[in-house]
């Protein structure tokens, strides 16, 4: 591992100078990932600026009646959160579905949405990734790619963001806000990731040198009967091979309002927004819900390897539906 | 001039005080193995996905081998070494002796260390990825098995000693709520 300083800040301020004043310099939040990467030689910063005491670490009320979270609020407190279990219960089943105890005890909201893909040739530094070395090629789209991209990808990267946090955020229209030594911004989550075309080494539109400050959820009424489910190749601890987050309001067998977000297919969380147009003032049938994943997915472009996610993708989304429709109609 | 890749610090430990310098890129995991000398906490795989290296960091479980040292000034650190009282075993620690929740030992640590919190978490209402209802009013989750191995999920342990945890952790809980 490469030498580093370590400073901590006290106030956003200090924060955003202290990482102005070395181009080299990275925020460290939980650590988990960024840690991990600085181990294998992925990241090698030469300076971190520890950002967990910064007085982000709250979840209040929003002004526009919707919920503010801290970009230092650890995961574990999120998924606690009387608030985001009563109005956004798929938020917390998406958090505690990733990773383990321990590491949501760590890991942070905005380290969650700057995390980087678990995609094995990005973490192997003696391989090429043009994500990791711009120009060097992607062994993965002939290579290991059965987890890899469905949706969005290019053949310069097929990656996927490894989310499940993030895509209960993009169904419910997050917006991200952060602070710059010019003053405060915000974007929304659906923004967030740039597209990956021939320049997968740009991942978001954080301007440099930006400090994640929070994430606004809107008001969502349907999202308080939310769901998130997560398919993973073992029971628990496990990153997603394909995941869904879902909201549905259904009135007389009509879709009034609806939510989906697709994770683990694409370098973003995935809103699947053709579907949620099909499904909008359609009836809340299983019919429906085929239509939508398919009008969706008509859009996937899979690998060798890893055309199993588009039915899988599929029968989630299909099932995830019926089962809100189901409960709706209760 | 490039910034000093070292710091004097003062890490506290099981609540005593060590005032060490550390090369930045120590982690905790290192610093209580090979600098103070407290080797009950195991280095497995080093990369935060075995859970050997389990110490509860304020009071919450946290994986020693992704913290480093430097950031963890400040903070009050527990190591298997500081959850008993005295001669007196912690009661997840009885209730892994006396149900054999281990063959070789090595993870056990990090298993004793992450039981102990869910039992707090648990305690504190916190739901989990077996939990059918997370929604406040649904009220806490019943510490099922399934809740167990869930809450455990992030505790490897290559001997296979799962069955025998579960039901450890199942003991120390019931007998925290029969002290309650």
């Amino acid at each position: 591992m490469r030498e580093f300083g370590y400073q901590r800040a006290l106030d956003v301020s200090g924060a955003l100078a202290l990482l102005d004043a070395d181009p080299e310099a990275r925020f460290l939040g939980g650590g988990t990932n960024l840690v991990d990467l600085m181990k294998t030689g992925v990241e090698r910063p030469a300076r971190l600026v520890d950002i967990r005491e910064l007085p982000l670490n709250r979840i209040e009320p929003a002004e526009d009646g919707g919920l503010r979270i801290g970009a230092t609020v650890t995961n574990s407190d999120l998924a606690a959160h009387p608030e985001v279990r009563r109005r956004y219960p798929a938020l917390a089943q998406a958090v505690l579905a990733g990773a383990s105890g321990q590491l949501r005890n760590m890991a942070t909201v905005g380290g969650n949405l700057l995390q980087r893909t678990r995609c094995g040739y990005f973490a192997d530094v003696t391989s090429p990734c043009n994500k990791r070395t711009p120009g060097s090629g992607c062994p993965a789209v002939e290579g290991e790619h059965h987890n890899h991209a469905i949706l969005g990808a290019s053949g310069h990267c097929v990656a996927t963001h490894p989310s499940d946090m993030g895509v209960a955020l993009t169904a419910f229209d997050a917006r991200v806000s952060y602070e710059t030594a010019d003053g405060p911004g915000e974007v929304p989550l659906a923004d967030f990731y740039l597209p990956v075309g021939e320049t997968p080494h740009l991942e978001t539109a954080l301007p440099p040198g930006a400090l994640i400050t929070g994430v606004t959820l809107p008001p969502v009424p349907a999202a308080a009967g939310s769901r998130y489910r997560k398919v993973r190749e073992r029971a628990s601890y496990a990153f997603a091979i394909g995941s869904v987050a879902a909201a549905l309001d259904v009135q007389d067998g009509v879709v009034r309002d609806v939510r989906l977000a697709f994770g683990a297919v694409a370098s973003r969380p995935w809103r699947a927004r053709t579907a949620e147009d099909v499904l909008t003032g359609a009836p809340a049938d299983a019919g429906t819900f085929a239509a939508a994943a398919d009008a969706e997915l008509a859009g996937a472009r899979p690998l060798p390897h890893n055309g199993y996610k588009v039915t899988l993708m599929r029968n989630l989304a299909v099932a995830v539906l019926s089962e809100l429709a189901e409960e709706a109609a209760r | 001039m490039p910034p000093s890749a070292s710091s004097d610090l003062t890490l506290s430990v099981n609540g005593e005080k060590y005032t060490l310098t550390v090369d930045h890129r120590t982690t905790l995991l290192d610093a209580l193995r090979e600098r103070l000398d407290l080797t009950g906490t195991k280095k497995g795989c080093d990369q935060g996905q075995c859970g050997a290296c389990t110490v509860l960091v304020d009071g919450r479980r946290s994986v020693s081998c992704l913290q480093l040292a430097v950031a963890a000034e400040g903070r009050e650190i527990t190591t298997i070494e500081g959850v008993a009282e005295g001669e007196r075993l912690h009661p997840v620690q009885q209730a892994f002796l006396d149900l054999d929740g281990f063959q070789c030992g090595y993870c056990t640590p990090g298993q004793i260390c992450s039981a102990i919190a869910v039992i707090e978490e648990h305690a504190a209402g916190w739901p989990s990825a077996a939990t059918g209802d997370v929604r406040p009013e649904a009220g806490p989750p019943p510490l099922t098995p399934e809740e167990i191995r869930e809450r455990m999920s992030g505790n490897l342990c290559r001997c296979g000693a799962y069955v025998s945890i579960v039901q450890a952790v199942a003991r120390a809980a019931e007998q925290k709520g029969a002290a309650a």
